[in-house]
């Protein structure tokens, strides 16, 4: 078990460090999940229904968009 | 624009760039396969590094890919937020398998796959590969699996409690036959697209006298491949078209630019409709200039010569089909509908009021048999449940034709590979660079075909778009459709350049 362990921390440690251009594709999958997780998700894509829903109260809230317009 | 436009317009540049990089993930993925799986066999280093170097342009494209389809999840959640939450139960489940495959079992053949070559013994290695391409593929699946439920919704039931459809059988939503044609004919169109690009690349390098011996052989797996998948994507062509006859008739209408149907209908090769504007499908009883194959379109949506199919016509008027069966018209559907939600209105006024569980019982019986027309209730207009004719007729021509074009390539390039000297033939070299930009637009054109095809369901029948948006302000939306044009135009741009730098540079041979 610990051979297995310490095989796969090596595959995975060697790996990383013997990158050429896997770096820059790291460095743009970084730059790309800050961008959709910190940016885009946290300033303009908040949840609807959470942000104007009263908690336990969401069917209420999607049958008065929908049946009542 | 309204805020429905701008929504859908996001919606649409968001999956239209993602589909960039799936197919071509895909593709390569089987290409990168074979490659290694000759290694396997022969044990020649020639094709260890051959597929060393599909490898490294699917690894280019897969990290340039990876997490951009995460922002349709966003989109449902602000823009779409009536008709997520509506859906919510149904599409919990797909996404979030498809979450974890993607995850797990891509993340660790990936790194198998590029960190493992001196680690691991070579069967495993091409285990990994092969593990590879099965988790993207498997993904894609349950991804499919939730774009065929909104075209055709199925093992699910309306709650009028919850106000939410849920599912009532995975195995029913999981293998309906929407889902299993779109996969197959997804999949398979995603393996032309790698083969194009396979082919493309290849004879790039011919054309400059390079890695002659590489280019020559994965030309041949790549054309090989590429006439295989072709040949089968015709036959689920074919059973798609017979699939969305039966699920949903009007987009047939519309990609057929079929106004008033009939028996023994011809498949329109091409016709006279204006690209630019709806047509008058009202009056006219066909496109101008139309030229057709005579009884195939009878054979393709009914698998009869003389079948009858409907035209849009028929559709918004209801029509008697073959058996006797009545399919109601236009007028009829919107009665239900509108039945439907106030039937819904009263139930759940008469739960808030403590009605007797007999009552809210009949009212919950009565919303049911009314609820395959829900979203009917909605529409006031007979022109809002045609979709946009000219982009169905075109785009659907665009990825026949297209299909059609490679078939041609791939004959081609075969023929002079085994008979001639492909050397000599440099106009087919070069015919064969530019179709891999072909190969994008007819693979985003399918999706045009089957998007533009279902409008104006979001949920088919049942969820118009209209009443599926939030209520936001256009601008808000806006804003973010072009912050995604301006994110996703540099993330290719910058995905060219580097898979352009990887293929100058070339395989390390």
């Amino acid at each position: 078990m610990m051979k297995w362990l310490r095989n796969t921390w090596h595959l995975y440690y060697d790996g990383f460090r013997n990158m050429t251009l896997g770096r820059t594709l790291w460095a743009i999958i970084f730059v790309k999940l800050f961008v959709i997780f910190v940016v885009l998700k946290l300033f303009f894509f908040r949840g609807y229904i959470k942000e104007h829903a009263h908690k336990g109260e969401e069917a209420e809230f999607i049958a008065s968009k929908i049946l009542d317009n | 624009m309204t805020m429905v436009d701008w929504a859908r317009a996001q919606f649409a540049l968001t999956a239209i760039y993602h589909w960039l990089f799936v197919p071509l993930t895909l593709g390569l993925a089987v290409v990168m396969g074979i490659m290694e799986t000759f290694y396997y066999k022969s044990g020649k280093d020639f094709w260890k590094q051959t597929a060393q170097y599909w490898q490294r342009l699917f690894g280019i494209n897969f990290a340039m890919g990876v997490a951009t389809g995460l922002i349709l999840e966003f989109e449902f959640g602000t823009n779409w937020s009536n008709y997520s939450y509506i859906v919510g139960d149904i599409f919990g489940a797909p996404l979030a398998i498809e979450g974890i495959v993607a995850f797990f079992m891509e993340s660790t053949f990936v790194a198998v796959m590029f960190f493992g070559w001196k680690k691991v013994s070579k069967g495993f290695h091409l285990a990994s590969t092969w593990l590879t391409g099965l988790g993207a593929t498997i993904s894609a699946w349950w991804i499919l699996v939730a774009n065929a439920w909104m075209q055709h919704p199925v093992g699910q039931a309306f709650n009028p409690d919850t106000m939410r459809n849920e599912m009532t059988s995975f195995l029913d939503v999981a293998l309906s036959p929407v889902a299993v044609d779109k996969f197959i004919h997804t999949v398979l169109s995603a393996w032309v697209l790698g083969a194009v690009f396979v082919v493309g690349v290849s004879s790039w390098y011919l054309l400059k006298q390079r890695h002659i011996e590489f280019a020559n052989k994965s030309l041949k797996v790549g054309a090989i491949f590429g006439l295989v998948s072709s040949m089968l994507i015709m036959l689920s062509g074919d059973h798609s078209a017979y699939t969305v006859a039966q699920t949903q008739p009007m987009k047939l209408a519309a990609m057929e630019g079929l106004y008033k149907g009939g028996h023994n209908q011809s498949l329109t090769i091409i016709s006279g409709i204006n690209p630019f504007n709806q047509p008058d499908y009202e009056e006219q009883d066909e496109p101008p200039f139309k030229i057709g194959v005579p009884y195939a379109l009878s054979f393709l949506a009914t698998h009869d010569f003389h079948g009858y199919v409907p035209g849009i016509r028929d559709l918004l008027d209801g029509y008697t089909k073959p058996d006797g069966t009545r399919v109601l018209s236009l007028e009829e559907k919107i009665a239900r509908g509108q039945r439907a939600i106030t039937t819904l209105q009263a139930y759940r006024q008469a739960k808030k009021e403590g009605a007797s569980s007999e009552v809210l019982t009949e009212l919950s019986g009565k919303i049911q048999a009314d609820m395959p027309y829900f979203g009917y209730g909605y529409v006031k207009d007979r022109s809002q449940v045609v979709p946009y004719i000219p982009v169905c007729f075109y785009a659907f021509r665009v990825m026949v034709g297209g299909g059609c074009l490679f078939i041609l390539l791939f004959v081609l390039v075969l023929f002079f590979l085994y008979k001639k000297d492909i050397m000599q033939a440099r106009w087919l070299l070069w015919g064969a660079l530019c179709c891999i930009p072909v190969a994008y637009i007819v693979s985003e054109a399918g999706w045009l075909v089957a998007e533009f095809g279902r409008q104006p369901w979001t949920i088919q029948d049942m969820l118009p778009t209209w009443v599926g948006v939030s209520q936001l302000g256009s601008q808000t939306v806006m804003i973010t459709f072009l912050l995604f044009l301006v994110l996703f135009t540099t993330l290719l741009a910058v995905e060219i350049n580097i898979m352009c730098k990887a293929i100058k540079k070339g395989p390390q041979l």
